[in-house]
């Protein structure tokens, strides 16, 4: 890959238990030399101290979003990267970090009302793509690791192309 | 000497989101909040009149690096429910796949989170591309290490993250002795490995000791999945009634409750470094004999010492897998047709991370009718929070880089885990 041009990616969690996430560093075990040649690796939390949104050609995105304050930091990502990638079943779908969708009122207990109102959760959960433009879905519970590797291959071809 | 406000908004190299205020005024901590930032999911109540037989895959749900602890958690807690006792062999599957993903979680933990620290650099990422550089000898230590756990668990289980197989009494499918072999040989091989990477982690020379009680489950042998509770003082308690053995405190701020014993109301440790503490004499006889110099140091107060003990706990799940594949002859067995009846049934395992318990309230029809879960990261953050405060106020002197790099280090040596720490709702309003 010498000469070439390495895809800028962030990787970003939001509710969800960040199965997928650990995926990811499982397919490091077979992957991570060969990805530190093409992939410049911009903001990944899990893995690293200093982290930065700048500049992302891909951002791939694991979970659902629950209140205003996840909404505003996944549209600013959204703002910082030519692609978003949906990550995993409650990226994809909601589920299953939305079942709080389907309470009753009688299913919400004082605890639960206590939790809702005392931090900033939004009224619904909802999937990305209701809040952001998603280009690209890799669903599973945890994600479907052939389909996220052919997405990422996708996008290494791309930048190259470009 | 530091004065005003730290701030850490996003701890790195942890499960989940968590962050760290700290005000200092006049050369003293004046408050101090370890914040699990991390949303709720509600599990516990959206699982309510759902299937007792859907219930374990649906909370494995809760936690992705160790969704196989919450499975066979929940799994003890309908089957008790249920009056259902477990075959030999269930109990072997069961520790086998166990022993696989304490492999891959504590390897992970150790060598993507830690090891950066250790060798003064902010990823594994930045680890150069020399295989005569001791990092890099690490780092691809980790890479075999984790994929035998993975192979393990998804061998056994069908899968290392949301196993499939596992189910109420037993297995849906039994593995192939033929699948099972050769994980015998990788598991002899990444002895040597494992034992390089203790030797590295007993070598950090990090310390911050504060006089915690420990808890932990103790058997016959050390076994993570079946025992009595015990702690520092001796005092033992079944799984039955570890519910009321602690008290469970809101701490405002953060979207995780904390616990204290509900007797002294003193913090408490539960994980590696407690399991070690109490246990290191039920440690598999080849894991003591090859690891006689480093066992010394248990018991300990320092916490760094955890990442040591979870370094141990690697060779203690390869020698105790090594055991059971040795002896392992599979018979063809089928789960028990379960014919659900009302009843309640209490799991106690010990995850990764320490404790974990699972309740479960079965009605007449085979439904949950209540259900509840206490995770080890909940049991450990009053912990955290007084290790920190003591740091603070010991460790003044210093810029607040090297402050907020060295509270970072002692929340990673706890290896905690967010998205299951937010998970408990039998809450009281006892803390202002």
């Amino acid at each position: 890959m010498n000469g070439s041009k390495k895809l800028v990616v962030g990787w970003f969690s939001f509710t969800c238990c960040e199965d997928s996430t650990i995926l990811f560093t499982e397919l490091l075990n077979d992957h991570l030399d060969d990805w530190k040649q093409k992939i410049e690796f911009r903001y990944l939390k899990a893995l690293k101290t200093k982290n930065s949104l700048e500049g992302l050609d891909v951002a791939f995105i694991e979970g659902a979003i629950s209140s205003p304050k996840q909404e505003s930091e996944v549209k600013k990502i959204r703002e910082n990267a030519k692609y978003v990638v949906a990550i995993g079943a409650c990226a994809v779908t909601g589920m299953p970090s939305c079942s709080r969708n389907q309470f009753t009122s009688k299913e919400i207990s004082e605890k639960i009302a206590w939790y809702l109102s005392h931090f900033d959760y939004s009224p619904k959960v909802r999937k990305l793509d209701e809040v952001i433009k998603v280009d690209d879905y890799v669903n599973g519970c945890p994600m479907n690791t052939t389909r996220f590797l052919e997405v990422l291959d996708k996008y290494l071809k791309m930048i190259n192309a470009q | 000497m530091h004065s005003g406000n730290i701030t850490i908004d996003n701890i790195t190299k942890v499960e989940g989101t968590a962050g760290l205020e700290v005000s200092i005024s006049e050369g003293r901590v004046t408050d101090l909040k370890f914040i699990i930032k991390d949303y709720r999911r509600f599990y516990v109540e959206a699982v309510k009149g759902k299937p007792a037989v859907a219930a374990s895959a649906f909370l494995s749900r809760i936690c992705g690096t160790c969704s196989l602890a919450h499975l066979f958690c929940s799994l003890e807690a309908i089957e008790k429910s249920q009056g259902i006792t477990l075959s030999d062999q269930t109990k072997l599957l069961r520790r086998l796949a166990y022993d696989g993903l304490i492999l891959r979680d504590h390897a992970l933990h150790l060598y993507f989170f830690v090891l950066p620290d250790l060798l003064n650099i902010g990823s594994i990422l930045d680890i150069p591309d020399d295989p005569q550089n001791l990092g890099h000898q690490l780092l691809h230590d980790s890479f075999d290490i984790k994929k035998v756990g993975n192979d393990l668990t998804t061998v056994v289980a069908g899968a290392a993250i949301h196993a499939p197989l596992p189910c109420i009494g037993g297995f849906l499918k039994i593995p192939k002795p033929e699948d099972l072999k050769p994980l015998a040989d990788r598991l002899e091989k990444i002895r040597p490995q494992i034992i390089r990477a203790i030797s590295f982690f007993a070598k950090d020379s990090q310390k911050l000791e504060r006089n915690s009680d420990y808890l932990a489950l103790r058997g016959n042998n050390f076994n993570f999945l079946e025992g009595q509770i015990v702690n520092s003082s001796g005092k033992n308690v079944s799984e039955e009634k570890f519910h009321n053995f602690m008290k469970s405190v809101v701490i405002p701020y953060s979207q995780a409750e904390g616990y204290v014993f509900e007797d002294t109301h003193e913090d408490y440790l539960v994980g590696s470094l407690a399991r070690l503490n109490l246990n290191k004499d039920l440690l598999n006889s080849r894991t003591q004999k090859d690891l006689e110099p480093y066992l010394t140091v248990f018991p300990s107060n320092n916490i760094f010492h955890n990442n040591l003990a979870q370094a141990i706990e690697l060779l203690q799940v390869v020698d105790d897998a090594l055991d059971i594949l040795k002896n392992l002859n599979l018979i063809e067995e089928k789960p028990p047709v379960v014919r659900f009846k009302e009843g309640v049934g209490v799991g106690v395992i010990e995850a990764p991370r320490g404790i974990l318990y699972h309740y479960a309230k079965i009605d007449g029809n085979g439904m949950i009718a209540d259900y509840d879960v206490i995770v080890p990261t909940a049991q450990n953050q009053i912990n955290i929070e007084n290790d920190l405060k003591k740091y603070f106020q010991e460790n003044l002197d210093k810029d607040e880089e090297t402050l907020k790099l060295g509270a970072e280090k002692i929340i990673r040596a706890y290896d905690p885990c967010m998205s299951c720490a937010t998970n408990f709702l039998k809450i009281t309003f006892n803390r202002s």
